[in-house]
């Protein structure tokens, strides 16, 4: 462990509320823990009036309201509130089921900043299928809601291998949809994502062709909408700078009350990830072993710890590290110096056998029965 | 892209300026960023509120600072800050 020298650790600047593991949908590519279903409880309004007091005084500022769905929670406006009243930049991240007109000009005089709506494919089909539930036209209708109440739309699409050959399609319906912003997410292979990699990792042509596809769309509305891409990290020789290093920047609390450095990080074993019922945020910051584990460069390995694109990257993404070679203090097997690399290239033909065999097997979906027997 | 000299020049309603006390500094918040202001940036972006043209935001300024020949880095940042939406004409 490094970094327990509490002059050099920065304070959080981006602070992500996972209010709840409640969904109507179930996407299978949900970034939840596979285990949700066994995290019942959830903070009440005071612990997160708290939270939200305590972080922000340590400085941070930019602030997720997310889940589950965020929106089954009563409080949200409440919450929305005691967090503009206190200097936040405030996000609802939402699938936009449940979301009606009254609620989004509510949420507004309450003060949140910006609704970021999900939307799964560019067909209704598609994306019914894919959240397990009719949504589509519903979900559309609140893009419309948003931009007609002034706030800055934006939309995300997590990209697969079920919805990459609709690319064009996607930034289509993002034009006619105004958003002023539009996420890219090419899919992370952690939690529900990593259980259904092989139905869901496109290849590397399809990645390359959809890619074009978005870079040319992004010269054409420079100026109009802005575009997040999110890398897929399997196609590149050097791993993401995860989390902006680990403590350095992000805080996430999940339901239940416990804070992670980020939102996969209670998959990692012997963390012991503190709870925000038993301790405050700047103790959680500075003083906690979870949030001391990997700070800094003293827990690296071979080859990280004598390379000199450690301060870059900082050896990856831990909980990538941990589900592909079972060894959270290795290199990310995503950079091509990993000895681990190989596994990189397996999981690629693994999934490429898989979208050519006769009979796939079907996407396992987010839903608490399928969490229950996953775990 | 580049401003227009009569029309007048307001901050972004799609952004927000906020000081930053952790930080002591102005910050600009949009959705999933925030871009930290050095202080004479932040000086001129105070000044787009609407109601005055470039001509007239650099004259406030020089008069506030008792200084003169700011129009070309005053110019040279609004264009910027045109380009990166963080300020609107009309």
């Amino acid at each position: 462990m490094a970094g327990s020298n509490k002059t050099k650790i920065t304070p959080p600047r981006w602070l992500l509320a996972e209010l709840t593991y409640a969904c109507p949908l179930q996407c299978p590519y949900c970034a939840n823990p596979i285990d949700y279903a066994k995290y019942q409880s959830e903070l009440s309004t005071e612990d997160w009036k708290r939270v939200l007091t305590q972080a922000r005084k340590m400085g941070a500022v930019q602030l997720g309201f997310s889940g589950g769905e965020p929106l089954t929670r009563k409080d949200l406006p409440e919450l929305v509130k005691h967090a503009r009243d206190l200097g936040y930049y405030s996000n609802l991240i939402t699938s936009g089921y449940g979301l009606t007109e009254e609620k989004i000009v509510q949420l507004k005089e309450a003060g949140l900043d910006h609704i970021q709506v999900s939307i799964q494919a560019s067909t209704q089909e598609l994306n019914d299928h894919l959240a397990g539930t009719e949504s589509f036209q519903h979900k559309k209708e609140v893009a419309h809601l948003v931009k007609k109440r002034g706030y800055p739309m934006v939309l995300c699409v997590v990209i697969h291998r079920e919805n990459i050959h609709q690319m064009p399609q996607i930034l289509e319906m993002a034009e006619e949809l105004g958003a002023d912003y539009l996420e890219l997410a090419n899919t992370q292979y952690y939690g529900w994502a990593h259980a259904n990699r092989d139905l869901l990792l496109p290849t590397k042509e399809q990645f390359e062709q959809a890619e074009q596809i978005a870079q040319a769309f992004k010269e054409k509305v420079a100026g109009k909408m802005k575009i997040y891409y999110v890398v897929p990290d399997f196609y590149e020789d050097r791993p993401k700078a995860c989390m902006n290093g680990w403590g350095t920047t992000f805080l996430t609390i999940a339901p239940d009350g416990v804070a992670l450095p980020c939102h996969s990080a209670r998959e990692l074993p012997g963390l012991d990830c503190p709870n925000v019922k038993d301790y405050s945020i700047e103790q959680i910051w500075y003083e906690s072993k979870t949030f001391n584990f990997f700070r800094g460069f003293d827990w690296m390995k071979e080859p990280c710890s004598s390379c000199d694109e450690k301060e870059k990257d900082f050896g990856g993404c831990r909980c990538q590290a941990y589900l592909l070679s079972g060894d959270m203090y290795a290199a990310d097997p995503v950079c091509s110096k990993s000895p681990n690399h190989p596994i990189i290239q397996d999981a690629i033909d693994s999934a490429k056998a898989s979208a050519l065999a006769d009979n796939e097997k079907p996407l396992i979906f987010r839903n608490s029965k399928n969490s229950r027997l996953l775990s | 892209m580049s401003i227009n000299l009569d029309q007048t020049i307001k901050f972004s309603p799609m952004h927000r300026l906020q000081w930053e006390e952790a930080q002591q500094k102005d910050v600009i918040l949009y959705p999933e960023g925030m871009v930290e202001l050095n202080q004479s940036s932040a000086e001129i972006l105070k000044c787009c509120d609407g109601t005055r043209n470039l001509a007239q935001i650099v004259n406030d300024l020089e008069q506030k600072f008792a200084t003169t020949g700011l129009t070309n880095d005053i110019t040279a940042f609004l264009e910027v800050a045109l380009k990166n939406g963080w300020i609107q004409q009309n």
